[in-house]
């Protein structure tokens, strides 16, 4: 069970010493990287356009996003839409209510199941696979046997499909928001633990840091001080791109019928799911949430990808 | 070990290249191949059946598949829910009801040559009321259980009392079955798939290959899993299950007794779970044929040349109501208030399939005993704040339970449906707490056992008999429900006794009107689920029992 | 490598204890049993009760659990609530599907992703790097079954190319030898078989290739681009080598290894997509059989089919080990 595992960390090993190898002004370095990079501004600005909406979004939604303001209007038994005119611009939903209001303050929704999804994978990831990390490299043989535990557990995680994984959460807590966030944010946390466990375990034999507790500096001190700092590189780059990812798997998670359900927040995943039944007679219904998911998280992962490579010094033209 | 060179690799492209021209040529001849020799008529399902054994199954799945293949003594009249003789020619019951005689057709054959003889049918009816160990299991003998009761020996407590007594057959086609109490289950349940005729030699051979398995362990019997074994009397026998790729194969039976012989060779049920699967499938030409079709789908599949026959209706769907759970519900006003502000006429213009109707009581208007002086509740917002205000309910809160991710014939988007209803009784100012459930098992659980003020649920009958849907609710306290009504419990446990159907069908009438004078909950619409067909074919006529019969199905 | 597997196999049998330790109880903790599934609209409160009585579902979970690690042990891993068949069988027919489906999503993301990933690199910061490199990251951020929605609405509804959905066109009998039905084909001569079920592959193969893609694409440039700046390279290529010799000896091999190792990665998010991909195409395999025993409760099915995962798992990965061996002498395991 332990080659794929072992693969990761020895990735992220590698990734750090080269870091440690170039030192602080390396991410001076990377910041200058990152600006002239066109994969990085593209990503940056989509993201920042998709902030902004989602948090003045319900301020310039010209109608009420839930009212069902023209229901007299759609007849979804003989397939009859209303597709884009003045008063709506992107049309009418199944339910007679104004799409493009829907999509605003959808935004708003998706950024936070987004977020707090990451958040919580970020978290809980980051405080296993620190734990563990910090165990093995500082904690001496009772440590060892910690680390091992907290590693066979997440490598159960990592061995159960995330999907399935997320389904079934959602199917022991019943279906809301915070389930949503929490099935999602589940499946990211082994990633997030294997990496800060990788990246810590290499800092840990760095120069400096024998140097540290050659010196007598607390294991404490070392482990908070230095080590922990130092290695969370490799996972901020990471987090960027599982926010893309947990928008992704939000809506597939509403495909599949256990989104979140509350029709009183309109959600992209939500609003692609729903459409995807009229997907022929009302495409532009399907391809509006679709168009913004996709956009969304390629903006999150151009952005992430570029910095995973300004991070890499190997990869300096 | 060797490693590779570069000329393997460029003998994988060049592999790939003379793939892909073949590719090219292949699809060609593809096309010219598929235009002669179609004699397959292919019908994509919404699942695979549970098992080739009629008797075994309990889902439509199932018996749309098993109906192809075997008959029962009384049938429903096509297009119909009449019943009209089936393998019996003639059918009667002593006064009391508690004897039914069946005249049976002469010269039927079953698929493996064997001869319909009273004695046959009551093999049959012997086979069931012995059913012993797991057969007894609800899940193998639902129908049975429902509406014959338990077995000669019942197993376990929770297995009702045998209301079945015996079989006798006096002559060669004459079967005389006895039961101990008349219900209303008799004579409608005696056209029930689950009770479809079986050979006598498969009957032996099924006895050989037993329901194995005690505990979790529930193991279909192998016999009802494969195709071969099972044989009835139907226009179609059924020759092969290849689970793997979710298709029944069955063949014409060219010695089949009745009029409406098999107008194609083979028939195919493949299942195609995803509703815009199936269409798509249809539209491709790779399916001549499916059910369910999304309301929204049908303009669509009518202006592309198919064909979409419009079914009557035969079930009801309704918003529940728990009682028990919130005293406001248990006021009449309030729950006359509830249904005065619901817009059930703008679900069926919008929502429903062509054929779907407003609903004003329990049962279809095509079941016996629909009764027109029932009270109605018209749409009226300004009434049901009113009602609300007299009842000093105006800050009502509800916990509405709706289930996701499911489609019921009844129910074409519960999610839909469900919106606009909370819209409706929002705007009469009640405040909706949605709980969103998925349907198995949570929603129904959790409707059942009363976790929910209002709900969203409904009903297909199995036949044509108004106890079968309002005897499934109101025949006695429930928890989804909540209340205790003993004039309503009373009428139901009186007309279940009444042997006569022609008295049933007037108690029947009585029971509605009080049912909706109490408001138990409020019954929303009936509605046909659609079915289509590509140009191509001749459709069977269609049922609204959704028991079409395939062997009219035959190509232009 | 004898011991090497056998090691790796023993390593496996703590974990799948306590992971089925685990699973027991979290999958028994999902609210709902399977009675309401079985029944529908037709269950009750005493019908449900029969059933779990029959099932055991009312005995102590630790007796329950007993009862299925004792089955386990003599390898039989108990029915199908839902169907009724023993889940063993259930996996084998239904899984030759789901492999086929990830061998061919697979097929697809190597056979595009390492040629776009190589050229990339070569032609860094041109138009074809910048195309190469967001297409394939525009490929994961398309839901998979929104891909899967339009793919089919073009080729199979629009053009009719391609069929839209199942692994065999209805009608063509294949003979079943292996549950592969393009090998199936091959073996019993049924060419037109082979050929159709290859046909039903490609759509939902391309819709699964999306996820993996991305990931070769992106890791194949990255590597050419390290080997690439490689001192070897440059002398050989200094030597006056032929530029096909270099490429292929020298860049590509040595490239070639990281790709493996993430090929070996993206198994289990395939395994993932094929959920999504099989609802999306009705294709009759595993990923889709397990969604819906997960809303039946079918609680065999799923820790069988989880221990099962957990197997496959460390078996790509002990593939992938040996793959290491065969491109790159240096990790050869003795």
């Amino acid at each position: 069970m332990a080659t794929k595992t072992e693969k990761i960390d020895r990735l992220a090993e590698l990734t750090a010493r080269r870091e440690t190898a170039v030192g602080g002004s390396l991410w001076v370095e990377a910041f200058r990287r990152l600006r002239t990079s066109k994969m990085a501004m593209i990503g940056a600005c989509i993201m920042v356009a998709f902030v902004i909406i989602a948090i003045i979004g319900p301020w310039i939604a010209p109608h009420n996003p839930t009212a069902q303001l023209w229901r007299d209007e759609v007849f979804t038994n003989r397939g009859e839409f209303v597709g884009p005119r003045a008063e709506n611009w992107l049309g009418l939903d199944h339910l007679g209510r104004d799409q493009l209001s829907r999509l605003l303050v959808g935004a708003r929704q998706t950024l936070l199941v987004g977020v707090v999804a990451t958040v919580l994978g970020f978290a809980v990831g980051a405080l296993i696979g620190g734990i563990s990390g910090a165990a093995l490299a500082f904690g001496g043989r009772a440590g060892q046997r910690l680390d091992t535990v907290l590693m066979r557990f997440i490598d159960m995680m990592l061995a159960m499909p995330s999907l399935l994984l997320a389904v079934s959460i959602a199917a022991v807590m019943g279906q809301s928001l915070t389930t949503v966030m929490i099935a999602v944010g589940v499946v990211q946390v082994p990633v997030f633990a294997r990496l800060l466990r990788g990246s810590m375990l290499s800092q840990a034999n760095a120069d400096y840091v024998l140097a540290a507790r050659a010196l007598g500096v607390r294991r404490r001190r070392v482990v908070l001080g230095h080590v922990l700092p130092n290695s969370l590189g490799p996972v901020i780059v990471q987090s960027t791109l599982a926010l893309a990812t947990a928008i992704i798997e939000a809506a597939a998670l509403s495909y599949l019928g256990l989104g979140n359900p509350d029709a009183s927040q309109p959600e992209w995943g939500v609003m692609l799911a729903q459409a995807e039944r009229f997907f022929d007679e009302a495409p532009l219904m399907a391809f509006c949430p679709a168009l913004g998911i996709i956009i969304t998280a390629l903006g999150f992962t151009l952005l992430g990808e570029a910095m995973r490579e300004a991070l890499d010094p190997k990869l300096r033209s | 070990m060797r490693i590779a060179r570069p000329r393997a690799a460029k003998a994988i492209v060049a592999a790939l290249a003379i793939g892909m021209v073949a590719t090219a040529c292949a699809s060609d001849r593809d096309e010219s191949d598929s235009s002669g020799d179609s004699e397959v008529f292919v019908f994509g399902a919404a699942g695979d059946p549970a098992a080739l054994d009629p008797s075994l199954a309990s889902d439509g799945e199932s018996f749309r598949v098993t109906r192809a293949a075997f008959e029962t003594l009384l049938e429903h009249e096509p297009g119909g829910t009449e019943l009209v003789p089936g393998l019996a020619r003639e059918w009667s019951s002593n006064e009391e009801g508690t004897e039914w005689t069946f005249q049976l057709q002469e010269g039927v054959t079953f698929h493996d040559g064997a001869e319909l003889t009273g004695e046959v049918v009551c093999q049959n009816f012997d086979r069931w009321y012995n059913w012993s160990g797991t057969y007894q299991n609800t899940t193998l003998s639902y129908y049975w259980q429902g509406v014959f009761g338990g077995f000669a020996e019942n197993e376990s407590e929770n297995v009702p009392e045998p209301n079945y007594v015996g079989c006798e057959a006096p002559d060669e086609l004459t079967a005389t079955i006895t039961v101990e109490r008349p219900s209303a289950n008799y004579p409608g349940g005696f056209s029930l798939q689950a009770f479809a005729i079986h050979s006598p030699d498969a009957i032996e051979a099924y006895a050989e290959d037993d329901a194995s398995g005690s505990g979790e362990n529930i193991t279909f019997p192998a016999y009802s899993q494969e195709g071969g074994t099972v044989a009835g009397t139907g226009p179609f026998r059924i020759t092969e299950w290849n689970k793997g790729n979710g298709e029944v194969t069955l063949e014409r039976f060219d010695e089949y007794w009745g009029e409406t012989k098999a107008g194609v060779d083979t028939l195919v049920f493949r299942t195609i779970p995803e509703e815009s699967a199936r269409r798509q499938e249809l539209q491709a030409g790779d399916i001549h044929g499916y059910d369910l079709v999304a309301p929204a789908d049908v303009r669509t599949l009518e202006d592309e040349g198919f064909q979409v026959p419009v079914r009557g209706v035969f079930n009801i769907l309704y918003l529940g109501i728990t009682q028990e759970r919130q005293p406001a519900l248990e006021d009449l006003q309030v729950r006359q208030a509830i249904a005065h502000a619901l817009d059930r006429q703008n679900i069926v213009d919008t929502q429903l399939p062509e054929g779907g109707v407003q609903a004003t009581q329990f049962i279809p208007d095509t079941v016996a005993g629909y009764s027109e002086d029932v009270q109605t509740y018209e749409y009226d917002p300004e009434l049901a704040q009113s009602l609300l205000a007299e009842a000093g309910a105006e800050d009502l809160t509800l916990e509405f339970c709706y289930p996701t991710e499911v489609t019921r014939p009844y129910m074409p988007a519960p999610v839909d449906i469900y919106e606009l209803l909370r819209a409706d009784l929002e705007a009469v100012g009640v405040t909706v707490e949605p709980k969103p459930l998925t349907w198995n098992p949570d929603y129904q659980e959790t409707t059942r056992s009363g976790g929910c003020d209002v709900y969203l649920l409904g009903w297909t009958g199995d036949f044509n008999d108004a106890y079968n849907f309002l005897g499934t609710w109101f025949d006695g306290y429930s928890q989804e429900w909540g209340f205790e009504n003993e004039e309503i419990f009373d009428l139901l446990a009186e007309v279940s006794a009444e042997p006569d159907v022609a008295t049933r069908e007037a108690m029947y009438e009585e029971a509605n009107v009080a049912i909706m004078d109490f408001l138990p909950g409020v019954p929303i619409s009936s509605s046909p689920p659609s079915i289509a067909f590509s140009a191509d074919v001749n459709p069977p006529t269609t049922s609204p029992l959704t028991q079409e019969n395939f062997a009219e199905v035959s190509f232009k | 490598m004898l011991r090497l597997v056998v090691r790796r196999l023993l390593q496996l049998i703590p974990t799948l204890f306590g992971l089925s330790v685990l699973l027991f109880l979290w999958i028994h903790r999902l609210p709902g049993g399977p009675a309401w599934a079985l029944l529908g609209e037709r269950g009750d409160e005493a019908s449900r009760r029969q059933i779990e009585e029959q099932l055991g579902l009312d005995e102590p979970l630790l007796v329950q659990y007993g009862r299925w690690l004792g089955r386990l042990v003599r390898l039989d891993l108990g029915n199908s609530v839902k169907t009724g068949q023993p889940v063993w069988e259930e996996f084998t027919l239904r899984f030759p599907a789901t492999v086929e489906l990830g061998l061919t999503a697979l097929l697809f993301a190597v056979v595009i992703g390492i040629p776009l990933g190589y050229f990339a690199a070569r032609r860094r910061g041109t138009w074809l790097d910048v195309a190469a490199v967001s297409g394939s990251l525009l490929g994961i951020c398309v839901p998979v079954f929104f891909l899967a929605m339009i793919l089919r609405s073009i080729f199979a509804v629009n053009l009719g190319w391609l069929p839209s959905g199942g692994r065999l066109t209805t009608g063509i009998n294949a003979t079943d030898v292996t549950g592969f039905a393009v090998l199936d084909g091959l073996l019993t001569g049924e060419f037109d078989a082979s050929w159709d079920a290859i046909q039903h592959l490609i759509l939902p193969g391309l819709a699964l290739a999306s996820i993996p893609l991305a990931v070769v694409v992106r890791i194949t440039r990255a590597s050419v681009l390290e080997v690439l700046s490689e001192d070897y390279v440059r002398t050989a290529e200094s030597k006056g080598l032929r530029k096909s010799v270099v490429r292929g000896r020298h860049v590509l091999r040595n490239a070639l290894l990281p790709v493996v190792t993430t090929v070996g990665l993206v198994t289990g998010s395939l395994l993932s997509g094929a959920v999504l991909t099989e609802s999306a195409f009705s294709f009759g395999g595993i990923g889709s059989f397990i969604r819906q025993a997960i809303s039946d409760r079918d609680y065999p099915v799923l820790m069988g089919f989880i221990l099962f995962i957990a197997l496959l798992y460390v078996l790509i990965n002990l593939v992938v080990d040996l793959t290491y061996g065969l491109i790159d002498p240096r990790v050869r395991v003795n």
